[in-house]
C-alpha cells in the first residue's frame, strides 16, 4: 500500500525529516508516536502534498504510484486521505456541497460515474448517523462554528464518505473528550478491511486503546527510532519518550 | 492613451457634449426649461475632475479622449436580447437610451417617451446629473399605488455600440406599503457611454428591492447615479453586480428620512483586464432608529482596479442609528489594485456605526484543504471565490434574481476575463 524509503524534507533550510523508512501493508493500521517537533505533522503534509512541504530526497510510493510526483488532488483520487490536525474552516461553503463536490471530483478522476444529489444525500446521512452527527452539520458551512470535537468528527465523516484506501490521521484525538474519541475510533474501525490502511499519528496511547494498531513506530528527531507491536505504545505511556529516545541514541 | 490629460481636455470634452445639446435641443422631449438650466450648469462645471476628492480614484480622462457623439440609428439588438437572464417577469427595454415598446412587455401603467426627472436628483448637486438632465431623451416614470405589490419588473438598457452616449432618466415612486422588485440590467456591445440617473421614492412602510446587473460592454463606459429617499418603515434593498464596462462608477445616495427606515447597499465588483470599477455610496441617516447595511465584495484579476467609497452621515436627530459597512477585496493577480475609502460623519451621540475593510489573496490553507479532498486547483479556487461572494449575495431573497446573479458570476469566472 504505502512504501516510504529514506524520505528527507527541509523546511526553511532546516532538515526536519532525516530519512524515513516505513512500509504500511494493505489492511494494516500503523501508529506513529513521538514527542512534539519530531516531524509527525511534516510527514503527513509531505505525503499529502502540501505546498512548502516537498521531499528533498527518498521516495514514497502508494499502490505502486510515485506519490511525491502527484498533485494533492490526484493523491486524493488515488485513495489517500489526510484527517487534519486543525481542520480548516470554509465560510460560505456548505458542508454537504463540499463533500459531494469532493466525492464527484474523485470519481471523475477515476473514470467512475458521478453520484446524483439523492444518492449522495442518502450516503452522507447514513455516514453522519453512524458518527452520531446531527443532520444539520451537513447543512452548515464547513467547520464554521464547529466545536473541536465536531471538527474532528467532520473529518471522519469525510473519510467515511470518500472511502480512501489509506487514511493519515494527524492527531485526530487532540481536543477530544472520551465520548468523542470513541465515536471517532469507531468511525475508523468501521473502515477496517483488507483494502484499507491507516497511519495514525498521535502523542498519546489513549487513542490506540480504541484503534488497535498492527505496528507502532516512534518518530523522534526526524527518524523512526523504534518499531514494535501495540505493546510499544503502552511502554511509551509508562516510561515517556525520553527513555526510548535515549536508548536509541 | 497614457498621456497625461489636463483638466482642460475634460473641459473640451464637456464642450462637445454641450454642442450636442445645442444641436438636439429643439427635438428633445420633456421640459425645455429644466434642460436649459442643467445645460447652463454643465457649461459652468463640466465633468468631475481628478482634483475633486470624490473623484480622485476614478479619473474620467479615458472618457474625455473618446468622441461619443455619433447619431444613433435604429439597429438589430437580437443578440443582446438573447443575453438577458431568463427571468420570467414583465420588462421595459431601452436601446441606446430610448424606450422600445416592441421589445417590452408589461402590464402596469408606466409613462415613457420623455425623461422622468422626478424631484430628487438635482443637476446642481451632481455634475453627471446635470449632464444626464441636459441630454436625457427618455426614461420610465412608474408609480406603484399605496398597498400594491407590483411584483417584479425588469428594466433593461441595451447599448448597441454606435460610439454615442445615452442618458436615460427614470423615476420610481412607491406609495405607502407598496412593494416592487426592480431588476435593472445594463448590457451591450462596442463603444458607448451609458449615463443613467434613477430616483426612487419609497413611502412609509414600502419596500423597493433593486437588483442591478451592470454588464455593459468591456469597451464601454458606465456612469450611473441613483437616489433613494426612504420614509419611515420603508426599505431600499439593493444589490449591484458589476462585471462590465472598461470604466464604471455606480454611485448611490440613500437618505433615510423617517424612523426605522433602512437601506441595504450590497455589491460585488468582478473585474479583469484593465477594467476600472467604482462603487460609491452616500447614506444619510436623517431620522432616529434607522439602519444601513453595506457589504461590498471585490474580486480583481489582471490589471483591474476596484474602488469603494462609502460615506455614512448621521444627522444630530438620528439617534440609535445602526450603520454597518464592510468592504472586502480578493486580489487574484499581483497587478490588481483596490482603493477603499470609508467616511463616517456622525453628529448624533447614541449610534452604532461600524466599518471595516480587508484586502487579500486566496487562503493557501483553504486551497490545500479543498485539494486534499480531491478537488482540482481550478475548482478549489472557484469554490473559494463563490464563498467569498456569498455574504453579499445571501441577502437576495428574490429567487430568479439570485439565480441570474449566480449565473452571471459563473459566466464571468469561466470566461476569458481578458
Amino acid at each position: 500500500m504505502l512504501e516510504i524509503k529514506n524520505l528527507t524534507t527541509e523546511i526553511d533550510n532546516k532538515e526536519i525529516l532525516k530519512g524515513i523508512d516505513l512500509v504500511v501493508p494493505d489492511g494494516e493500521i500503523h501508529a506513529i508516536m513521538g514527542p512534539n517537533g519530531s516531524g509527525k505533522s511534516t510527514l503527513s503534509y509531505v505525503l499529502s502534498g502540501r505546498d512548502g512541504y516537498e521531499a528533498t530526497g527518498g521516495s514514497a510510493t502508494f499502490d505502486g504510484h510515485d506519490l511525491l510526483a502527484m498533485e494533492p488532488e490526484a493523491r486524493a483520487a488515488a485513495g489517500l486521505f489526510l484527517a487534519f490536525q486543525y481542520p480548516v474552516e470554509l465560510p460560505g461553503v456548505n458542508n454537504a456541497n463540499f463533500l459531494r463536490t469532493a466525492l464527484n471530483a474523485q470519481r471523475r478522476a477515476r473514470g467512475e460515474a458521478e453520484l446524483d444529489a439523492v444518492a449522495f444525500l442518502k450516503l452522507s446521512r447514513a455516514a453522519a448517523k453512524r458518527l452520531s452527527m446531527p443532520d444539520d452539520m451537513l447543512k452548515r458551512n464547513v467547520n464554521v462554528g464547529f466545536s473541536g470535537g465536531e471538527k474532528k468528527r467532520n473529518e471522519v465523516l469525510q473519510m467515511a464518505v470518500l472511502q480512501p484506501k489509506l487514511a493519515i490521521l494527524d492527531e485526530t484525538d487532540s481536543g477530544l473528550d472520551i465520548d468523542a474519541l470513541k465515536i471517532v475510533a469507531d468511525g475508523v474501525n468501521a473502515q477496517r478491511s483488507p483494502n484499507f490502511s491507516a497511519l495514525v499519528i498521535t502523542h498519546y496511547q489513549r487513542l490506540l486503546d480504541y484503534i488497535v494498531p498492527d505496528r507502532v513506530h516512534v518518530l523522534a528527531g526526524g527518524r523512526i527510532i523504534r518499531s514494535g507491536g501495540p505493546e510499544l505504545a503502552h511502554l511509551l505511556e509508562a516510561e515517556g519518550y525520553a527513555s526510548v529516545v535515549a536508548e536509541a541514541a | 492613451m497614457n498621456m497625461p490629460v489636463s483638466p482642460s481636455s475634460l473641459q473640451s470634452s464637456a464642450q462637445a457634449y454641450l454642442a450636442r445639446y445645442d444641436r438636439l435641443k429643439s427635438d428633445l422631449p420633456g421640459e425645455a426649461t429644466i434642460r436649459a438650466r442643467a445645460a447652463a450648469l454643465f457649461a459652468q462645471t463640466g465633468f468631475p475632475g481628478p482634483r475633486e476628492e470624490e473623484w480622485r480614484y476614478t479619473p474620467l480622462r479615458s472618457l474625455a479622449e473618446l468622441p461619443l457623439h455619433a447619431p444613433i440609428a435604429p439597429c438589430d439588438v437580437g443578440s443582446l436580447i438573447a443575453r438577458l437572464p431568463a427571468i420570467v417577469a414583465p420588462r421595459l427595454v431601452f436601446v441606446d437610451g430610448k424606450f422600445q415598446a416592441e421589445l417590452s412587455d408589461f402590464n402596469q401603467p408606466v409613462t415613457t417617451g420623455a425623461p422622468a426627472y422626478g424631484r430628487i436628483a438635482q443637476p446642481d448637486a451632481h455634475k453627471l446629473v446635470a449632464l444626464n438632465t441636459m441630454l436625457a431623451e427618455d426614461g420610465v416614470a412608474l408609480s406603484v399605488p399605496a398597498g400594491v405589490d407590483a411584483g417584479t419588473l425588469l428594466l433593461v438598457s441595451l447599448g448597441s455600440g454606435q460610439a454615442s452616449s445615452f442618458h436615460p432618466r427614470h423615476s420610481i415612486i412607491l406609495g405607502a406599503g407598496a412593494r416592487l422588485t426592480l431588476i435593472d440590467i445594463a448590457l451591450g456591445d462596442g463603444i458607448y457611454l451609458n449615463n443613467p440617473v434613477l430616483s426612487a421614492t419609497v413611502a412609509v412602510d414600502a419596500t423597493l428591492v433593486h437588483l442591478r446587473m451592470q454588464q455593459d460592454a468591456a469597451t464601454a463606459f458606465h456612469l450611473s447615479t441613483v437616489y433613494a429617499e426612504v420614509a419611515a418603515g420603508g426599505i431600499y434593498d439593493s444589490f449591484a453586480l458589476t462585471t462590465g464596462a472598461r470604466l464604471a462608477r455606480m454611485e448611490v445616495h440613500a437618505s433615510l428620512n423617517g424612523p426605522t427606515a433602512a437601506a441595504h447597499l450590497n455589491a460585488a465588483q468582478l473585474l479583469g483586464g484593465n477594467q476600472h470599477a467604482d462603487f460609491t455610496t452616500v447614506v444619510r441617516h436623517a431620522a432616529p432608529n434607522t439602519a444601513s447595511r453595506q457589504t461590498v465584495k471585490n474580486v480583481l484579476t489582471g490589471k483591474s482596479r476596484g474602488v469603494f467609497q462609502g460615506k455614512i452621515e448621521v444627522l444630530r436627530i438620528a439617534q440609535k442609528t445602526d450603520g454597518y459597512q464592510m468592504n472586502q477585496a480578493l486580489l487574484l493577480s499581483p497587478d490588481a489594485e483596490m482603493d477603499c475609502k470609508p467616511q463616517l460623519e456622525i453628529y448624533a451621540d447614541d449610534v452604532k456605526c461600524s466599518h471595516g475593510a480587508t484586502i487579500g489573496e486566496l487562503d493557501g490553507e483553504q486551497l490545500f484543504y479543498l485539494r486534499s479532498r480531491g478537488i482540482p486547483e481550478a475548482g478549489a479556487r472557484s469554490i473559494l471565490v463563490r464563498a467569498f461572494l456569498s455574504e453579499a449575495l445571501d441577502p437576495i431573497a428574490h429567487v430568479g434574481g439570485r439565480a441570474a446573479m449566480e449565473a452571471a458570476i459563473e459566466t464571468w469566472w469561466e470566461g476569458p476575463r481578458l
